[in-house]
C-alpha cells in the first residue's frame, strides 16, 4: 500500500501518530518503537525506546523540543543485526545524520523502520525550558503538543533555515502540510519496508491531496529565504581571520559543539587527545612571538579542523548551537562552509544512502584545475 | 613591501617530490629559501589539519606535492590528496585566505628542474600576495 490515512479525534495530530505507533508496535517483527517522549515526572522531552505499548502515552512524537540529534541513538540500537528490528520516529535532520552514519557503517540501515513526518521545526533548549517553566499554552504545555503548533519566530535558526524539512529517507512519511490536519493525517510509504508495513496495518488507503506539493513548496522558499541571508550574514561576519577570532572569541573550546554533533563521526576527537596538552614552554613560546595569547589556545584552529573534517557532512541540525553554553552561533558557520563544500563534490548530507561522503571516494580524472599551479589572477 | 619574505611550508611526498627535491640539490641547482620542506610518506597522508595549523602559525602559502597521477607508491594517495586541497580551496577562501596560497603540484622524482621552477614560481606569487591578511591581530 503507497498511502493511508489516520482519523483525527479532537484535533489531537499526535495522538493519531501515538495510534500509528502502536498498531507498528504490534507487529511481531517490531521489538520497540524509538520516539520522543515525557520522561515521568518532568518537563524534560527525550528519545524514549519503547517496548510496553501502555508507556506510548508517555510519548510525543510532535514535541517542539529537540534535547538532542537522536541518529547516533539509532546507531546504538543498529550497531549490529538483531533478531526484530525497532521503529524510530526521527526529524528529517536526524534521518539524515543516521544516512550518514550508515554511510560511516556506524549503524544498519534495515535494522530500523524509519518514522518521520514533515518539520514544523524545534525550539532551542533554552525557548522551550522557558515556555515549558511558564506552563503557558503556546503549543509547548509540558512539552505535550496535539496539534503542530510552533511559534515560528522563537524557532530556532537551524529550523528557520531549514530548506529539507520533509522526511526524505524515511520508510513512512507522516503528512501534514497539505493536508486537513482537522481530519486526518496521511502516511505515506517511501521505500519497500515502508509499503509492506503498511500492507499490514489494515488502514485505509487514499490518495496524497493534490495541494500538498504546492504546501510543502511554501515552507522550502520561506526557509531558502531565510538560509540565503543568514549565509551571507553569516560569511560577511567571518571574511577575515580577525572577524572569525571575534565570532569564537567566546569560546571556552569545551567541545560541547562537537560532542553534540551527530556527524562528528571520529570515536575520540584529535583535539581531546594529549597531542593538545602542549609543553609549557610552546605557549611562552606562542606568545613572545605574538606578544599576547587568549588560553586556552587552538580555539580556531579546533573549528576550521572540524569544518575540514565534517562540514560535507553537516545535515544543519543546530545541535552544535544549541549545545553551546556561551550562545556561539556555531551552526550558521558551519551551514555556511557546509553549503560551499558540499557543493564543491556535488554532494547533499543525508540524501542518498548510496551515495559515499566525498572524502570517502576519488576518480581519476576531475578537478583537473586543482593539481598544477594554478593562479586564481594572472600576475 | 619590499622586505616581505614569504613564509612557505610544502608537504612534499618521499618517493617523487622529495627525490626530485634530492635530484636538484645534487645537481647544484638551486630555489628560494623561502620553501620549507616536511617530508611525508605519501601525499595521501597530509591531513587538512596539517595545511590549517601551518597557516594558522604563520604560513604565507601552503604547497603540497606528491607522485603524477599512476606513479602514486600507495596507489592513489594523490587521488585523495586532491580531493582535500579541492576541499580547503573552499574553505579557507571564507575566511581570507585567498585559494592561490594552497597549492598541488605532482613532480616526479627525475624532475629536478621543474621542482626548483615550481618553487620560484610559488614565491614569486606569494611575494605579490603579501602576508596573510589580519592575522598577527588574532590571539587564536
Ligand atoms: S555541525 Fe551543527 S548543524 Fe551541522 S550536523 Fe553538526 S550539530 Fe548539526
Ligand atoms: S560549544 Fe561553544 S564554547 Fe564549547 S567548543 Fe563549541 S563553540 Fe566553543
Ligand atoms: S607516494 Fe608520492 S603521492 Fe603517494
Amino acid at each position: 500500500m503507497q498511502t493511508v490515512t489516520m482519523e483525527v479525534k479532537n484535533e489531537d495530530v499526535a495522538d493519531a501518530i501515538r495510534t500509528l505507533l502502536g498498531r507498528i508496535l504490534a507487529l511481531d517483527e517490531i521489538d520497540a518503537v524509538m520516539v520522543p517522549g515525557r520522561l515521568p515526572g518532568s518537563r524534560s522531552v527525550m528519545p524514549l525506546l519503547i517496548h510496553d505499548p501502555d508507556q506510548l502515552d508517555n510519548s510525543d512524537p510532535l514535541s517542539p523540543a529537540f534535547a538532542l540529534n537522536a541518529a547516533k541513538q539509532v546507531c546504538r540500537l543498529t550497531r549490529t543485526a538483531t533478531p526484530k528490528r525497532v521503529a524510530a520516529v526521527l526529524r528529517p535532520c536526524e534521518i539524515r545524520a543516521f544516512i550518514e552514519l550508515v554511510k560511516l557503517k556506524q549503524g544498519l540501515r534495515e535494522q530500523v523502520i524509519i518514522i518521520g513526518s514533515d518539520c514544523p521545526g524545534a525550539y532551542p533548549n533554552k525557548i522551550f525550558d522557558a515556555l515549558t517553566r511558564e506552563g503557558d499554552d503556546s503549543g509547548a504545555d509540558h512539552g505535550y503538543v496535539k496539534r503542530p503548533s510552533v511559534d515560528e519566530s522563537s524557532l530556532s535558526k537551524a529550523c528557520r533555515a531549514c530548506e529539507h524539512p520533509m522526511p526524505t529517507g524515511a520508510d513512512l512519511a507522516v503528512c501534514l502540510w497539505g493536508v486537513d490536519t482537522g481530519r486526518e493525517v496521511m502516511v505515506d510509504a517511501q521505500t519497500d519496508s515502508g509499503r509492506e508495513i503498511l500492507d499490514r496495518l489494515g488502514l485505509k488507503a487514499t490518495p496524497l491531496p493534490d495541494q500538498r506539493a504546492a504546501a510543502v513548496e511554501t515552507v522550502v522558499a520561506e526557509r531558502t529565504r531565510f538560509r540565503d541571508s543568514m549565509f551571507a550574514e553569516t560569511a560577511a561576519a567571518t571574511d577575515s581571520l580577525e572577524k572569525l577570532d571575534h565570532y569564537f572569541a567566546h569560546c571556552v573550546n569545551c567541545y560541547n559543539c562537537r560532542t553534540a554533533c551527530p556527524v562528528c563521526y571520529c570515536r575520540q576527537c584529535v583535539f581531546e587527545t594529549n597531542l593538545f596538552d602542549h609543553d609549557p614552554l610552546q605557549y611562552l613560546s606562542w606568545t613572545r612571538r605574538k606578544g599576547m595569547i587568549k588560553m586556552p589556545t587552538d580555539t580556531i584552529f579546533y573549528h576550521l579542523t572540524r569544518l575540514a573534517h565534517m562540514s560535507t557532512a553537516c545535515v544543519g541540525c543546530g545541535q552544535c548551537s544549541n549545545a553551546c553554553p556561551n550562545d556561539i552561533d556555531v551552526m550558521s558557520l558551519f551551514r555556511t562552509v557546509a553549503h560551499r563544500t558540499q557543493a564543491a563534490f556535488d554532494y547533499q548530507a543525508g540524501r542518498d544512502v548510496a551515495e559515499r561522503p566525498p572524502l570517502s571516494e576519488f576518480r581519476e580524472h576531475e578537478f583537473a584545475d586543482t593539481a598544477g599551479l594554478h593562479w586564481r589572477k594572472e600576475a | 613591501m619590499q622586505s616581505f619574505e614569504p613564509l612557505i611550508i610544502a608537504f612534499v611526498c618521499n618517493w617523487c617530490t622529495y627525490t626530485a627535491a634530492d635530484l636538484a640539490g645534487t645537481s647544484r641547482l638551486t630555489y628560494p629559501s623561502n620553501v620549507r620542506l616536511i617530508r611525508v610518506m605519501c601525499t595521501g597522508m597530509v591531513d587538512p589539519q596539517y595545511i590549517i595549523k601551518a597557516f594558522l602559525e604563520g604560513a604565507d602559502a601552503v604547497l603540497v606535492s606528491g607522485c603524477h597521477p599512476g606513479d602514486c607508491h600507495y596507489i592513489n594517495g594523490n587521488f585523495k590528496a586532491r580531493r582535500r586541497i579541492r576541499l580547503l580551496k573552499e574553505i579557507l577562501p571564507q575566511f581570507g585566505f585567498e585559494a592561490d596560497r594552497l597549492q598541488l603540484t605532482w613532480i616526479g622524482a627525475s624532475d629536478g628542474i621543474q621542482f626548483t621552477q615550481t618553487m620560484r614560481e610559488l614565491t614569486e606569487r606569494t611575494r605579490e600576495l603579501g602576508p596573510v591578511a589580519s592575522r598577527s591581530q588574532m590571539v587564536f
